[in-house]
């Protein structure tokens, strides 16, 4: 089972980087989840006319766990919307590899509404100001609210979270790594860190040829 | 990692399957943008595109320029009839001063085969096949087969009978060599007079209507090109309309979910009878509107990133 598990967090590391430490294991990113659940609902501003929408791909599945959460709490259950920010980002033009567009989905009005948004990491802002830009193209909520399961920090935006799972610090070569069920099998934060370019990493083969 | 590494899209023929999937992949998640309040993203804010028209078209120029116009692009449409065409200037001279302001793309549709491949050689700019002589159609056949997987969920398998002018359509050929790079049977039939040498290497011909229509999951309608005929190549289009004509009655021979194709305009009455045209099994218009989606595809995937490399 130990050499299963090694396994699958192998294959969602991605190239140049290697597990730094565990931030959260699957208890305690539901302790989490569940924790911003019951903040919601205690605002009832918020939790009165909420649509809660994952910011693609993480954010997603994140944001329906939550909408499960928040109608387990008490509050009516709220609709689950996805955005996939890639035509909004202030990079698209000149980034190296074009990123595989998904379909953004608002399943109603979200005019007078509270929004929240919902994604994994929090770090330089720029997403969550693509995924404002988005959602008032959408129409005129309320208010939007913003949801994280991690902030990391080092925001080059005037952003900041209204719900946070877990605020750690970081330095700008590391890397944070949301898994969950849905997408990777399992669910667990990983913070990782660039591989030393010098050497390979001792005793695995190198992934790449 | 880049579903289109292309620089450019001259046509179908030199397509991989994964990289026409990854066009319609793209087309699929950007329709919805169609349907929004705001039909407006910012992906391609700052990048120019010209639209340079050889050839009359409603259709696909309108398409490109709604196209355009949700990505954000800033867009010119240049028609040859109202451009310096008719005081003569070749090709390379329009193209090669355009290309002067700078523009990040250019769509072109031309009367001669090869025109787009012509200009990619020599120019910087993106170049977007919009119809090169009887030669390929390559967003046409994008948007045929995105309608057509939206409705079968497949394209793999599908018996697909592509019926008409074959002699001077692009579109057919287009449509030939993506269906058949992604597994679909492609029967084709035409009247003898307008089935072009070579053809039947692509596909199997015949000159029967109602043995192409048998059992079919799609039938594509081409136009009987009358602008492009020189030569009598069938007695009178109510001839044409017997023989060849797609009519309620021929349409039963098909598939019960027989879906009913036509890149437009139609000509009713000629190759395609008004109660097909108009019936529930027509797609018609489903075409138009992921006519659009494909082209912003086409345009995100040139323009939006990864292209440079």
């Amino acid at each position: 089972m130990g050499a299963a598990s090694a396994k699958s967090v192998e294959g969602a590391v991605p190239a140049g980087f290697r597990v730094r430490r565990e931030l959260m294991d699957a208890e305690r990113l539901s302790r989490a989840l569940s924790r911003i659940a019951h903040q919601i609902v205690e605002r009832r501003r918020d939790a009165e006319g909420l649509v809660l929408v994952g910011v693609r791909t993480r954010g997603v599945p994140l944001a329906r766990r939550l909408a499960r959460l928040v109608a387990e709490a008490g509050a009516p259950p709220p609709p689950v919307g996805a955005l996939d920010i890639t035509l909004y980002r202030d990079d698209l033009t000149t980034v190296a590899s074009q990123p595989v567009l998904r379909r953004t989905e608002i399943p109603v009005s979200i005019d007078g509404r509270t929004v929240v948004l919902v994604d994994d990491v929090l770090y330089t802002g720029r997403t969550v100001r693509a995924a404002l830009d988005e959602i008032i193209d959408f129409g005129r909520p309320a208010r939007i609210k913003l949801a994280a399961l991690i902030d990391r920090g080092h925001r080059e935006l005037p952003i900041c979270p209204d719900y946070v799972g877990q605020t750690i610090t970081t330095t700008r070569d590391e890397s944070v790594q949301v898994l969950v069920k849905e997408e990777d099998g399992h669910d667990r934060v990983l913070l990782l860190e660039k591989e030393p370019a010098r050497r390979p990493a001792k005793g695995k083969p190198r992934r790449r040829a | 990692m880049n579903g289109y590494p292309h620089r450019h899209l001259l046509g179908i023929e030199s397509l991989q399957p994964s990289e026409i999937t990854a066009i319609l992949d793209t087309a699929e998640s950007l329709r919805e943008i169609l349907d929004r309040p705001i039909k407006k993203v910012p992906a391609l804010r700052g990048k120019t595109v010209v639209n340079l028209f050889y050839e009359p078209s409603t259709r696909t120029r309108a398409s490109f320029e709604v196209a355009e116009k949700v990505l954000s692009a800033d867009s010119l449409s240049i028609a040859a009839s109202t451009s310096s065409a008719q005081k003569g200037e070749t090709l390379l001279d329009t193209a090669k001063n355009l290309e002067a302001m700078n523009p990040d793309m250019i769509v072109l549709r031309h009367s001669a085969s090869g025109a787009p491949h012509f200009l990619a050689r020599h120019c910087r700019a993106a170049i977007v096949n919009a119809g090169d002589g009887a030669h390929e159609h390559p967003t046409q056949a994008l948007l045929d087969a995105l309608t057509l997987r939206q409705r079968k969920k497949r394209l793999e398998g599908l018996r697909v009978a592509i019926v008409g002018d074959l002699l001077h359509s692009r579109v057919a050929r287009s449509n030939v060599w993506l269906l058949s790079k992604m597994g679909a049977k492609v029967v084709l039939c035409a009247p003898p007079t307008l089935v072009p040498p070579g053809i039947d290497a692509l596909a199997p011909v015949t000159y029967r209507i109602d043995e192409a229509v048998e059992g079919a999951d799609a039938v594509m309608m081409l136009r009987i090109q009358h602008e492009r005929m020189t030569g009598g190549y069938y007695p009178s289009d109510r001839e044409y309309h017997l023989r060849f004509g797609l009519t309620e009655a021929r349409v039963k021979r098909a598939k019960k979910d027989v879906l009913i194709l036509h890149p437009g305009p139609m000509n009713r009455g000629v190759e395609i009878a008004s109660e097909v045209a108009d019936g529930p099994y027509s797609v018609i218009l489903d075409q138009v509107t992921n006519g659009v989606a494909v082209r912003m595809a086409v345009l995100l995937l040139l323009l939006g990133g990864g292209g440079e490399s």
